[in-house]
């Protein structure tokens, strides 16, 4: 009999999205189980179809075929948004909402599914010095930051509200060597605050980066993860 | 309708002839305009014949199902060109942008002949035509400015958008900051045009209703009275395109459906 701790986070079974105006496949059928205490990392050419993955496993985009489970269990409709608050999609380059860093913070609080939780300031401090900013980070306006402060900001804000995975595209891939290491840094203390109850997914360009992110590296090829 | 000046047909060929001052304009400072001015005199003239031969047609007939159908391609003829407009489209925003504009002006003006104006017969084309018109008139422009700029809005706040929905926001959630923008953006010409009534625009149908002999008190009256139409049609329309246009950008699976933003063609020039 399987208790909870077997069933893996996500079990995604043949997943398959295909382009219907150059009638192309962007991801063949896919299989992929993800469970706590993993890394994953996805290495591969631009346009191979990582980033479809990852937007599929977040649900962002439509798929043709093919079905996600969350601990064991088909999402319905009305528990995407659910879904996605266990399940946070970093995207490459951060959109940050008008205001300042700390209006930025509170954003997600205001979201229905949001309700029971509030936004902490000193959590939110703790988690800026972490990635070594100061407490008045949280008062810089959001449209002066640099690229590399946005992304920090953005992973603030979802890691404030302790999701189970991460699926993390590229998040680093604009930014400068010193920026990348404090956005590793904030992911990895996040990983062992969960004591393999969390899991990531890490597409990542550098092979160097790759190899620090994740135990289980795979790699996608013209829509063929591997 | 006591002092009513009538106009001959050498009245306006005299006002015709002022057309030349700008085609002598056009020539002395090279603006190559000539053949436009041309085209938009005799457009001018000839829509504007058109149109009183079928109102007088119409007034004469003065039956429902006349009035009715001339109603409903005005309000066709206001949809589909408000929904010319705006960089990107989207299929269905020709639908949108007609029923919204339908919807709205429609149930205003029912309520401004049947409630407000109380006129007998409901259709009496004297009333139904003309307030329709000024009702659709700026409904027409609310409608595709709502539209438009809640396409832009989308196009460039998408990375937001996704940011929103991504962390967990209901599809509502993430287009309300959009939506907003594009109804505040589609209801401002009309408030604007509030504001400044009487002090830098005397509108057309007050004028028209001096010059008939109307009491400018009355005039003012009724003016008051379709400024209001006016902007509670614009305002429905506005808020009915805008969440028509999400409705269909936005999936029932929270997800925002980017590629189905369409760059039209460019414009082609008349």
């Amino acid at each position: 009999m399987s208790t909870l701790a077997d069933t893996p986070l996500i079990r995604a079974t043949a997943l398959t999205r295909h382009e219907p105006v150059r009638n192309t496949t962007l991801l063949h059928p896919t299989t992929f189980i993800l469970s706590g205490g993993q890394r994953a990392v996805i290495t591969g050419p631009s346009g191979s179809g990582k980033s479809v993955f990852l937007r599929a496993l977040a649900l962002l985009d439509p798929v043709d075929d093919g079905v996600i489970q969350w601990r064991g269990r088909a999402i319905a409709r009305g528990g995407i948004p659910a879904y996605r608050r266990r399940v946070a999609y970093i995207a490459q380059r951060p959109a940050m909402l008008d205001g300042s860093v700390e209006d930025n913070l509170r954003y997600p609080f205001s979201l229905k599914v949001y309700r029971d939780a509030r936004f902490d300031r000193e959590r939110a401090v703790e988690l800026a010095r972490r990635a070594g900013r100061d407490t008045d980070f949280l008062d810089k306006r959001a449209s002066e930051l640099s690229g590399g402060e946005a992304q920090i900001a953005a992973l603030i804000r979802v890691l404030q509200v302790d999701p189970d995975v991460l699926l993390l595209d590229e998040p680093t891939a604009s930014l400068d060597p010193a920026s990348a290491l404090e956005i590793e840094a904030l992911v990895s203390a996040w990983f062992d605050d969960g004591h393999d109850e969390r899991a990531s997914i890490w597409v990542s360009h550098d092979p160097a980066q790759a190899k620090r992110v994740g135990e289980r590296q795979l790699v996608m090829t013209a829509g063929t993860l591997s | 309708m006591s002092g009513y000046q009538s106009l001959s047909l050498l009245d306006i060929a005299i006002a015709a002839a002022l057309i030349l001052v700008n085609g002598v304009l056009s020539v002395a400072l090279k603006l190559d305009l000539e053949r436009k001015l041309v085209w938009a005199a005799a457009r001018s003239v000839v829509q504007l014949l058109v149109i009183g031969y079928v109102l007088g047609w119409v007034f004469q007939f003065d039956r429902w199902y006349v009035v009715v159908p001339l109603m409903a391609l005005m309000t066709l003829i206001a949809g589909l060109s408000a929904s010319n407009r705006g960089r990107r489209t989207y299929i269905g925003q020709r639908v949108d942008s007609v029923v919204s504009i339908w919807v709205s002006s429609w149930l205003v003006a029912a309520v401004g002949l049947f409630v407000v104006i109380r006129i007998h017969p409901w259709y009496e084309p004297q009333y139904a035509i003309p307030i329709l018109g000024m009702i659709l008139g700026n409904t027409l422009t609310g409608v595709s400015l709502g539209i438009e700029r809640m396409t832009e809005e989308l196009t460039a706040g998408r990375g937001a958008v996704e940011m929103s929905l991504a962390l967990g926001a209901t599809r509502w959630e993430a287009a309300q900051r959009p939506a907003r923008q594009a109804v505040r953006a589609g209801m401002i010409p009309t408030l604007n045009q509030m504001t400044v009534v009487g002090l830098v625009s005397l509108p057309g149908m007050m004028t028209g209703q001096v010059l008939a002999g109307q009491s400018p008190l009355q005039a003012v009256r009724y003016q008051i009275v379709i400024m209001f139409f006016i902007a509670a049609a614009s305002a429905l329309g506005t808020v009915g395109a805008v969440l028509l246009t999400y409705r269909r950008l936005f999936s029932p699976e929270h997800t925002f459906m980017a590629s189905k933003l369409i760059e039209r063609e460019k414009p082609k020039r008349g």
